[in-house]
């Protein structure tokens, strides 16, 4: 008899806390972006498409559907800690088909040599190159993502990847590389 | 507001946070009068001195310029000009290490002073208090003022505001240790300093103006009571000595009591603060028409035989200053730009005096040794006690060293003024400063990368939006035009017939170009080992990286790259005779060499009048310079061959269609009947088509008549079965080039001076060069295929 | 000519954290000098030991962390741990006492924690904690004072009990302890506690031999020798004075309420001040910045919370003396501490930090 009691005193417990939960998870619904959004964020958003997907959203989509996350060679390492964390899955070395140095560069057309071909504007994902056919073009530095998508199909080659200069306000502290000799 | 002016009148002031008392070490140069320096033999003048923009240039190398003449000029609000110091000539204007810890190296112009000093004309003014609040203003943006007293911001913005303003405050607190230039400008010019109180009294209209200035300087404190003595709205506040009481939001506080909230300026508070230094300048600006040329520099330090304040103009390179004052310098001496406190070290003396340069410090070793290495903090919390801005150090600098940008700004980083009294009373000599500054450029970095990467999402996604609504718009362009079409030819006429034997030959181009496009696709995706069988750009980019390695591995030693050359050309020559039955792959790399070369030749005919006649004519001029008869043809043969390469493959697509395919065969057989006066002929007219034809190609607007007889006449020498001709072709291709390279050696003498031709020669030379290089890649590619 | 890049500030006050550490050294002094007074060596032979056990343990582990040993070993705070110490062993402990304290207290507790700056616990109050709870019988056997042996006890008679267990003459620590009148002596901390579970009023306890005139035969005296030497240490500005003075300030007025409500079973404030290690905590244990709260606000609140934990378990706890643990426990909450009592950056609301505070 008293073990019936029990089981019943345990089953309205349960059958309560069960309301409660129920009521809670729709009375405090938390309205988070969807996944693929969040993952988007992350990424460094150069449309470079060295993931295997055409721009950074197609692929956040693909993470989100189970796509492995060490593909983004521009966003490196951090990236991937990001996308780790947000995912609560463990952290993967970058993808060594995918590897690249990432330092921030910028395309540069070495303007002697464009025969204005417009390949390379049609190639640019973010719209950085400027020029019309036969004429000369040149990249919007300011807009141009680094994703050297215009490298490859440049005939005669006329493009290529330049690290972005140093100025003063985008210079880091970075005492040690300052040239000191010593007096004499 | 009342009761701050009242405690102000009781010298009773607030207190801000923290502070301490490093060793002051003003008595080394406190008691020497400004000395005026002799003329350095160079000046350097960056473009830009101050927060903001630089200035257009206005003068060239090899100019002279009048002392005080404006060197540079911009429209721009936050732009200030620079001027010349004396009179000179321009020696260079380039990149040379500026005033900065990082020395990088920005725009400087170099002058070499002529020795007379003569001034450009200037106006005087006699009474500045008849003169409008814009001009005014104008005069101080023109003479090139901004703040002097360690940030270099443009004093007409800060004066030209808008908002009421209580307290004009003018700071004369030279809180930092060494430095005595202020005071020294406050004893010998205090009423110099008080005329540009005035004029900025004049233009701010301020309630009250006061000057903080720290009560170890009572010679200057005296000199400035005595010439304000008649002025009731200018009061003099002496304020305890303590660091950083000179900082402008700690003056603030002291004086009124207010604290400007964070990321607001002060006028936001209806406060504004000018240095003593800038008044000074202002006057000097305002009445005797004398811009920003020189300024009182602090040249101290017991590194220094005769430590001194100096009249230095501005481009004085350190070295001079170091000279004049007899430096003797030792070890890893350092040399300080600024105060001990807040300074930055420069990395050579080459560096000059700019408009912010208070101070140059050269201490001996025992003043400021570098012994100090860092320990673990130990959190003894004294970072926090001296913080002015109430920061918590080494919270920070924990953050900091983790690279925890979040936590960096919960702890509000961006309000530490980098004062360095943490780093100053640290036991564990961690340089505090250090790191925060670190974190500051890294966070400014990462936050600048964010909005680029939002701004490239946007423009990412409105290209593909675009590129959606062309395709639909083409789309839906092309389905009326055939349905016009359509009905057109149901109506049965002549021309209907007409336009439906067009219509079909356009379908077989669409159907060849398909079968090219997706030949082309298949192909790239067996070179990606057929595993990414994705986007083509994709696979694309991912053998670029590939290949860049490889480079990387070969190098990019020009033998080498030669050498590939060589074996490209080989290569192709060896494939040429079974370039039409053969396989895909070889001739397709034909193809595309060829298709550069036809490209090249379509540039070289755009930019060289599109007149066929001119272009036979200097083909002849060319082959006259080789006078060689027979050479004529191979050459005229040579060029034909390469835009027939790039036709072939064309053609290769196109052979569906059947009439091409029963033409081309009828000229075969004309051409090996042929004499070789015909050929000749044929192979001209057949390249000036060609070229016409590869041109309007490229304009993508193709003639279908054209087309055919170009293929046509394509296929004359491609299809050849002769191999001689081929040979013939391929040797005279070589000599081509050779001949090219001569003819433009001797037009470079003088055999023809034609400009244009000379012209021409270089460009086909850049063009050659252009496609070694398409070959060269084509070549990696195919090593790595 | 160029010139040496270095980063501002470039002048510096020249006080480093091991002669911070040497300071507070020095200021042990007049309390081990009244420890000895009182007590004879056994202190002093425990703190001998400690440090050598400290020295090699640091030196053990700097060698596997592969750091710079001889700057950090003599950086003065693994001898400030074991000082600390071997003050706060009872004189006649064993020799191993000590080795094991100082080795556990730098090991355990502030290297593998990842050195100086790194610990959440006092090292040296650990240690004691770590001894009281696994040898309760060695670590609560106190001498009592020299003046009140029956036995004279000489530093080689000291030497053998530490090494031995007994005299030179064959005593055991039992025997030492023994008043001529028969009876064990214990602390007066620990003769109050016992008295009052017995049913003796305070008054009575106060008769004690081993309490003598004041507080205290012996300890308040020591208790004295940390006073000036944390006075000191606050006039050179080594430590800081809000804890100190928070700590004893409410430790007085919790123990004032206490005594004003019921004198019979509560001792009077300056006994709280005087006994036990209160004066060593006030200004050497919980000054101890590492392990501390940071604030000024900070400080106030730990050492309040100190003083609060001292008076209970003084009072209510099972042992008679509280410090250590209290210490322990004031560590564990410093985090906590620190994280609500963060200043307000200057030109920032209060609302807005107290928003971050939650936020972090």
């Amino acid at each position: 008899m008293s073990i019936i009691i029990a089981i019943i005193v345990i089953g309205i417990i349960a059958l309560l806390f069960g309301a409660l939960l129920g009521y809670a998870s729709i009375r405090f619904k938390v309205e988070g972006d969807p996944l693929a959004q969040q993952i988007d964020d992350l990424l460094p958003q150069t449309q470079c498409g060295q993931c295997g997907y055409p721009g950074c959203k197609p692929y956040a989509e693909a993470v989100a559907n189970g796509e492995a996350i060490n593909k983004c060679a521009p966003g490196g390492e951090e990236t991937i800690k990001k996308m780790a964390e947000l995912l609560g899955v463990e952290v993967q070395p970058l993808d060594e088909n995918h590897a690249a140095d990432n330092t921030p560069k910028v395309a540069f057309i070495i303007e002697e040599d464009c025969i204005g071909c417009t390949k390379c504007i049609q190639a640019c994902p973010v719209d950085a190159i400027i020029g019309t056919t036969k004429q000369m073009h040149t990249v919007i530095i300011d807009e141009c993502t680094g994703c050297d998508l215009c490298v490859a199909p440049c005939p005669v080659d006329c493009i290529e990847m330049r690290p972005i200069e140093t100025t003063k306000q985008s210079w880091q502290w970075d005492l040690n590389s300052i040239p000191v000799t010593q007096v004499d | 507001m009342e009761s701050i002016i009242n405690r102000i009148d009781k010298n009773q002031f607030w207190k801000f946070h923290g502070g301490i008392h490093p060793p002051e070490q003003k008595f080394i140069t406190e008691n020497k009068p400004i000395r005026t320096l002799p003329l350095p033999k160079e000046l350097i003048l960056p473009l830009q001195q101050h927060i903001g923009q630089a200035g257009d240039l206005l003068v060239s190398v090899g100019d002279t310029v009048l002392k005080g003449q404006p060197l540079t000029s911009s429209a721009h609000p936050m732009a200030v000009p620079i001027h010349a110091p004396t009179s000179g000539k321009i020696t260079a204007i380039k990149d040379s290490t500026i005033a900065h810890p990082s020395a990088l190296k920005e725009p400087c112009l170099f002058i070499e002073p002529d020795g007379n000093d003569t001034w450009v004309k200037r106006n005087i003014c006699n009474d500045y208090t008849k003169q409008s609040d814009s001009d005014l203003l104008q005069k101080i943006s023109d003479a090139g003022i901004s703040g002097m007293g360690g940030a270099g911001f443009p004093t007409y913005v800060k004066a030209n505001t808008s908002a009421k303003i209580e307290f004009l405050i003018i700071n004369a607190a030279e809180c930092e240790p060494y430095i005595t230039a202020d005071d020294l400008l406050m004893k010998e010019h205090s009423p110099t300093i008080v005329d540009g109180i005035n004029i900025l009294h004049q233009i701010i209209k301020p309630e009250n103006v006061l000057i903080g200035i720290e009560d170890n300087k009572p010679a200057a404190i005296k000199a400035l009571q005595n010439a304000t003595k008649n002025l009731d709205h200018i009061r003099v506040c002496i304020i305890p000595t303590k660091y950083p009481s000179g900082g402008e939001k700690q003056l603030i506080q002291i004086l009124t009591g207010k604290e400007i909230p964070s990321g607001a300026i002060p006028s936001s508070q209806g406060i504004v603060m000018q240095n003593t230094a800038t008044c000074f300048a202002i006057a000097d600006a305002v009445i005797n028409d004398i811009p920003l040329i020189r300024r009182v520099t602090t040249v101290t330090g017991l590194g220094l035989n005769k430590p001194q304040n100096v009249w230095a103009l501005l481009g004085t390179p350190v070295n001079f200053l170091l000279e004049q004052c007899e430096l003797h310098p030792h070890d890893k001496q350092r040399i300080i730009m600024g105060g001990p406190m807040m300074g930055f070290t420069l990395p050579s003396g080459n560096v000059p005096v700019v408009k912010i340069t208070n101070c140059v410090l050269a201490p001996s070793a025992k003043e400021i040794s570098d012994e100090s290495t860092e320990v673990e903090c130990i959190r003894c919390g004294q970072c926090a006690d001296v913080c002015p801005a109430q920061l918590l150090p080494q919270e920070l600098q924990w953050s900091a060293k983790a690279k925890d940008h979040q936590q960096l700004e919960t702890l509000n980083l961006f309000d530490c003024i980098e004062c360095g009294a943490c780093a100053y009373v640290c036991p564990s000599h961690i340089p505090l400063v250090h790191y925060y500054r670190i974190g500051k450029a890294e966070i400014r970095e990462h936050k600048q990368q964010e909005i680029k990467a939002d701004k490239a999402k946007i423009r990412f996604e409105a290209r593909k939006l675009r590129l959606e609504r062309d395709k639909k718009a083409r789309e839906e362009k092309q389905r009326k035009a055939a349905e016009a079409r359509k009905a057109k030819m149901n109506s049965g006429t002549v021309e209907a017939n007409n336009e439906m034997s067009a219509v079909a030959a356009a379908l077989a181009r669409v159907k060849a170009k398909k079968a090219q496009t997706s030949d082309t696709t298949s192909q790239d995706s067996t070179t990606e080992a057929a595993a990414k069988p994705k986007n083509p750009q994709i696979a694309a980019a991912i053998a670029r990286a590939k290949a860049k390695k490889l480079a990387n591995q070969v190098t990019d030693n020009s033998d080498i790259t030669a050498e590939v050359d060589k074996t490209v050309e080989a290569k192709v020559e060896n494939e040429t005779p079974t370039e039409n039955t053969a396989d895909d792959k070889k001739s397709k790399v034909a193809a595309a060499i060829a298709k550069a070369k036809a490209k090249k030749l379509a540039k070289e005919q755009a930019d060289e009048k599109t007149d066929v006649q001119n272009e036979i004519t200097e083909e002849t001029a060319v082959n006259d310079v080789s006078e060689a008869d027979s050479k004529k043809a191979k050459i005229a043969a040579t060029i034909a061959k390469a835009k027939a390469k790039k036709l072939a493959k064309e053609q290769v697509d196109e052979k569906t269609d059947d009439q091409n395919e029963i033409k081309e065969e009828t000229t075969v057989n004309d051409v090996s009947e042929a004499d070789s006066k015909k050929a000749k002929i044929a192979a001209t007219i057949a390249k000036a088509k060609a070229k016409k034809l590869a041109k309007e190609q490229v304009d993508e607007k193709t003639d279908d008549q054209n087309e055919i007889i170009e293929e046509t006449s394509v296929n004359d020498v491609s299809e050849a079965d002769s191999k001689k001709a081929k040979i013939a072709a391929t040797i005279a291709k070589a000599k081509a080039k050779k001949l090219a390279k001569e003819q433009e050696a001797e037009k470079s003498d003088n055999s023809q001076p034609d400009v244009e031709d000379t012209k021409a020669a270089e460009k086909k030379k850049r063009i050659a060069e252009a496609v070694a290089k398409a070959k060269a890649k084509k070549q990696q590619r195919l090593e790595l295929n | 000519m160029a010139f040496w890049i270095a980063s501002s500030p470039h002048n510096h006050i020249q006080n480093k954290t091991s002669a911070l550490m040497r300071l507070v050294i020095y200021a042990t002094l007049p309390g081990i000098f009244a420890q000895w007074y009182f007590f004879g060596w056994g202190n002093l032979v425990h703190i001998s030991l400690a440090i050598i056990s400290a020295l090699v343990a640091e030196f053990f582990i700097l060698s596997l962390r592969e750091k710079k040993i001889p700057e950090q070993i003599f950086d003065g705070s693994a001898i400030l741990t074991a000082i600390l110490l071997g003050i706060s062993l009872p004189a006649l402990a064993p020799w191993w006492i000590s080795i094991l304290g100082a080795a556990f207290a730098i090991i355990i507790v502030k290297q593998l924690y990842g050195g100086l700056g790194h610990n959440p616990f006092n090292p040296a109050m650990a240690g004691y904690v770590m001894l009281l709870i696994s040898f309760p019988v060695q670590m609560t056997s106190w001498q009592p004072p020299l003046q009140l042996l029956a036995i004279d006890l000489t530093f080689f008679d000291t030497l053998s009990v530490i090494f031995t267990s007994f005299t030179t003459d064959g005593y055991s620590m039992e025997q030492i302890k023994t008043h001529i009148d028969g009876y064990t002596m214990a602390t007066p901390l620990d003769t109050v506690k016992t008295n009052l579970t017995l049913g003796l009023t305070i008054a009575e306890s106060m008769d004690s031999t081993v309490i003598g005139e004041n507080f205290g035969i012996g300890w308040e005296w020591i208790n004295a020798g940390f006073l000036a030497g944390g006075l000191f240490l606050i006039f050179k500005k080594a430590i800081d004075w809000v804890t100190p003075f928070s700590f004893l300030f409410s430790l007085f007025v919790f123990s004032f309420i206490a005594f004003t409500f019921s004198p019979d079973s509560n001792a009077s404030t300056m006994f709280h001040w005087f006994n036990g290690a209160c004066m060593l905590g006030a200004f050497f244990i919980l000054t101890d910045p590492v392990s501390g709260a940071t604030s000024t606000k900070g400080r106030m609140i730990f050492g309040a919370l100190a003083a609060l934990l001292v008076f209970l378990i003084r009072k209510y706890g099972g042992y008679p003396e509280a410090m250590a643990f209290a210490v322990l426990l004031c560590n564990m909450s410093a985090p906590l501490i620190d994280q609500y009592t963060r200043p307000r950056t200057y030109g920032h609301k209060k609302e807005q930090n107290a928003e971050d505070n939650t936020n972090a």
